[in-house]
């Protein structure tokens, strides 16, 4: 199942869908670091507001992502986590620390652009 | 099925019948002497003074229904649908404030008019009426004891339902600014409840949109490790919303289960007092609170 990845601005945003597979992961963690190098963003926000559940390796996934994007000197901002899905990660211990979070794509947005601001 | 003239039948040619026998034999005479009967009860409750929430014309409408369950549980013992019956009549007794020991008390004395009835019925054949209270006396106790297990788990269902309210209630997720939500915790909290103010504080996140949370904990005088561990934990899934967390009030005693669990103080921004907690969490929003001029 292919992840959209859209660009915006100086961003990109990839939208999860409800079930991936270990398989499309890995497939779009190669794949966003490609595309942070070809449009040289400054930030990915993954929004995972369709999924409704986290297992530990979608979880370390996510972290994986943010880690290697930022060794391309770009952040990311993972939006949408369900509360029911928050609760569930904590109680596993997954709580996707060093990440930054927010509420949804709004929120993401303008966490960034807040960042970017103080930066120019 | 005729009823048995016993003293015209003489004692040798009468044979010894079935327990089923006697147990139809005495459903038929309650039946049939369904008014009557119903009636000398319905008297007997006035006399000893139960049921008085109720009116006469609704004691008579559940006597009836009583009643004939009564009979229908002996006839078929079937106690499952007698379980059901008493359930469904005390969800619509116990909002009218009736109580266990009236339910017992009116099972009980139908129990002990249909017995004298049964004493009336068969005194002149003494064998017969020990035999028939044989059958008699097992069901109509099995009757008493489920109605009333029947009452009482109606009653232990209602407050399950008000501890849930009062829980629910207790703990309010309030927004004070744009962006900003205090949770006031008061009293004791166990992990059910540390649990249900989780999920409450999340979803008031996320319909709130907030971004500063104040957890308030002066009213906690002490929680154990269990508790404290959701409580960081709750800190930990409202930053997955995006959302910061402060804790305010932490008592000595509970200041000292955080450090012995070895919480990450890191993690965990704690300011001293309610208003310490409330002028960070404007700060953090880009808040000023300014005195406005003294009026001339």
């Amino acid at each position: 199942m292919e992840v959209p990845i859209l660009k915006q601005g100086a961003f990109l945003i990839a939208t999860f869908q409800a079930a991936l597979s270990d398989a499309d992961l890995n497939l779009l963690r190669m794949g966003l670091v490609q595309q942070v190098v070809r449009f040289r963003s400054s930030a990915v926000i993954v929004d995972v507001t369709a999924m409704d559940v986290m297992d530990s390796f979608a979880s370390r996934t996510l972290r994986e992502i943010a880690h290697m994007i930022r060794l391309r000197g770009a952040e990311t901002v993972i939006v949408g986590i369900q509360p029911e899905v928050a609760f569930a990660m904590v109680q596993l211990g997954l709580t996707l620390e060093g990440v930054a979070t927010a509420l949804d794509l709004e929120e993401g947005l303008a966490y960034l652009n807040e960042k970017f601001k103080s930066t120019n | 099925m005729a009823k048995r003239d016993v003293t015209s039948i003489s004692p040798e040619l009468k044979r010894t019948e079935e327990p089923s026998e006697l147990l139809r034999e005495l459903v038929a005479h309650l039946r049939q002497n369904r008014t009557q009967l119903r009636e000398e009860w319905v008297v007997r409750i006035s006399e000893t003074r139960l049921l008085l929430a109720m009116t006469k014309e609704e004691i008579f409408a559940e006597a009836t229904s009583v009643y004939d369950s009564y009979v229908e549980a002996l006839e078929t013992e079937a106690f499952e649908a007698l379980q059901a019956y008493a359930r469904n009549l005390s969800e619509r007794i116990i909002p009218r404030g009736v109580e266990t020991h009236e339910v017992v008390g009116i099972v009980l004395l139908l129990r002990d008019v249909l017995a004298r009835s049964l004493f009336a019925k068969y005194q002149n054949d003494f064998k017969k009426l020990n035999r028939i209270l044989d059958a008699y006396e097992p069901a109509a106790n099995r009757i008493a004891n489920t109605v009333a297990v029947g009452f009482v788990q109606e009653r232990e269902r209602v407050i399950r339902q008000q501890q849930e309210a009062i829980r629910e209630l207790s703990t309010p997720v309030l927004q004070v600014r744009e962006r900003l939500l205090i949770l006031p915790i008061i009293g004791v909290i166990d992990p059910q409840r540390a649990r249900q103010l989780t999920e409450q504080l999340l979803r008031g996140i996320r319909t709130n949109r907030a971004k500063v949370v104040v957890i308030d904990i002066t009213g906690v005088a002490a929680m154990d490790v269990t508790v404290a561990n959701h409580l960081v934990q709750t800190v930990e899934a409202s930053r997955l919303l995006g959302a910061t967390v402060i804790v305010t009030g932490l008592s000595p005693e509970i200041a000292q289960t955080l450090v012995t669990i070895g919480v990450d103080l890191g993690k965990m921004n704690t300011v001293g007092d309610l208003q310490g907690g409330i002028e960070q969490a404007e700060r953090l929003l880009g808040y000023k609170v300014a005195a406005l001029a003294e009026p001339s």
